[in-house]
């Protein structure tokens, strides 16, 4: 069943970044008529539909969508790759011909915006909540210390992640931040939760996106180019982020990442392009160790020594990543965004020749995790 | 089920730069893991909440504090070693 289902049509909201006048619904309608104006679909040939962050109630009824298959599924920023993995089973097995998949998100202007309930009887209510934390920059980063006694690793090095993705979002010209940044001015930025600092955290901005799949048959009659879905993965660990197994690796990027690369019948060295979902600059440092990019206790000499960076072996988040380019708070959407520019040979840093990309996600504070690979050829 | 002991060493913190109700910056947020193996999230008292006064891996012992007449929170401070510790 291997690359039986493609990626059709693709794109973001018209704009990124500040958009005070826009709702999310909003968002999730840009988002989704431009993938549908991408690849010359109308909205009566959509028949089925996947969001996450909004109910899909109201995307079909605000978009004027009949869906004979839905998918809600919510568990993080990951949810699209899992959606994008739920659509192909679907299509597969004929519940439905052509999926939408939107996100939307007033992460900044906040208009529009669902509140996060504080539920005192949830389990991180009863144990976590307790002790202060506020957000994820005090939870998703609570691992980090740990990580670097165990395998010995520098802030300097950890700095050095968002130092490269901002080399990466330079070439970009949607990119939130441009300018170019050491290690001197991410260690100098103001200090959140130590040991991070600002520039080790995600951008806070408005956006979306939209990705259109249908089988791959139907998709040789499509304008766009089409970009197969050829394996993927998915898994969740625990709500509360003190209950990891292992503060220096995460569960579900290993369990994930695994069935990805089987699924697609692949190994890393096979990858030519690669997004880690990086709300915070540890991320792409468990991701690369956990799914086998490099060993365990690697990755940040492996950056550190440009391996990721413009010219390296490894292109990594080369849209600049939720560090640079945008961050909404379901920052998934935009990774495969960038897999699927890439793999059409049209981003902004383009990575010559590149045929396979691999998209990691993940969900709550390492709570869940979504993979896919993508490719522009039939593997 | 079991009897812990309450005590327990540093597995991982961060110390939160922006007070919130209940909580005054800066102030660590901890997962200690207790002597029998479970991990859990607390607070750090009657320690600097500095990353010179808060050593991975440092012993622990718990504190109950409480904050409602139904409710006490167990919190962690510092302590003396054991033998062979």
């Amino acid at each position: 069943m291997r690359c039986s289902v493609a990626i059709v049509g693709a794109a973001e909201t018209t704009e990124l970044g500040k958009l005070p006048e826009t709702s999310q619904i909003q968002l999730h309608a840009d988002a989704a008529l431009n993938a549908m104006k991408d690849c010359g679909l109308k909205l009566e040939d959509i028949d089925g539909i996947a969001t996450a962050g909004e109910s899909p109630t109201s995307l079909a009824h605000y978009l004027g969508i009949v869906p004979n298959w839905v998918d809600a599924t919510t568990v993080g920023g990951c949810s699209f790759m899992l959606h994008v993995r739920h659509a192909t089973a679907a299509i597969e097995a004929g519940h439905c011909e052509t999926v939408l998949i939107t996100h939307g998100e007033s992460g900044r202007s906040r208009v529009g915006r669902g509140g996060y309930g504080r539920n005192r009887a949830s389990l991180q209510g009863q144990f976590e909540l307790p002790y202060g934390p506020m957000g994820a920059p005090t939870l998703f980063t609570l691992p980090v210390l740990r990580f670097m006694k165990q395998y010995d690793v520098r802030i300097e090095e950890v700095a050095m992640v968002s130092v490269i993705q901002r080399e990466w979002a330079a070439m970009n010209p949607r990119a939130s931040f441009r300018d170019p940044i050491d290690v001197d001015d991410v260690l100098e930025s103001k200090m959140i939760a130590y040991p991070f600092r600002k520039l080790m955290c995600c951008l806070v901005t408005d956006g979306g996106g939209a990705l259109i799949l249908t089988s791959a048959e139907r998709a040789k009659d499509f304008p766009t180019r089409p970009i197969y879905v050829v394996g993927s993965g998915e898994s969740v660990e625990t709500p509360m982020v003190s209950q990891m197994e292992d503060f220096a690796t995460s569960r579900a990027f290993r369990v994930a990442g695994q069935r990805a690369f089987e699924s697609a019948g692949i190994r890393p060295r096979d990858v030519d392009h690669l997004m880690i979902y990086d709300a915070f600059a540890h991320l792409p440092l468990f991701g690369l160790e956990d799914l086998g990019f490099v060993g365990p206790g690697e990755a940040a000499r492996y950056i550190w020594e440009r391996n990721t960076a413009p010219g390296g072996e490894l292109p990594l988040n080369t849209n600049g990543g939720g560090l640079s380019y945008m961050h909404s708070g379901m920052y998934g959407m935009y990774a495969l965004q960038e897999s699927v520019r890439q793999l059409r040979g049209n981003a902004p840093a383009q990575v010559d020749g590149a045929k396979v990309s691999f998209c990691l996600g993940v969900g709550g504070m390492f709570g869940a995790s979504g993979a896919v690979v993508l490719s522009n050829e039939i593997l | 089920m079991f009897n812990a002991t309450g005590r327990a060493s540093l597995y991982s913190y961060v110390i939160h730069h922006r007070s919130v109700p209940g909580h005054e910056a800066p102030y660590a947020i901890a997962v200690v893991e207790l002597e029998e193996g479970p991990r859990m999230m607390t607070n750090i008292v009657d320690c600097e909440q500095t990353p010179e006064a808060l050593v991975l891996d440092m012993p622990l012992e718990a504190r109950f504090e409480s904050v409602s007449e139904e409710i006490s929170l167990p919190l962690f401070a510092p302590r003396e070693p054991g033998p062979g510790e």
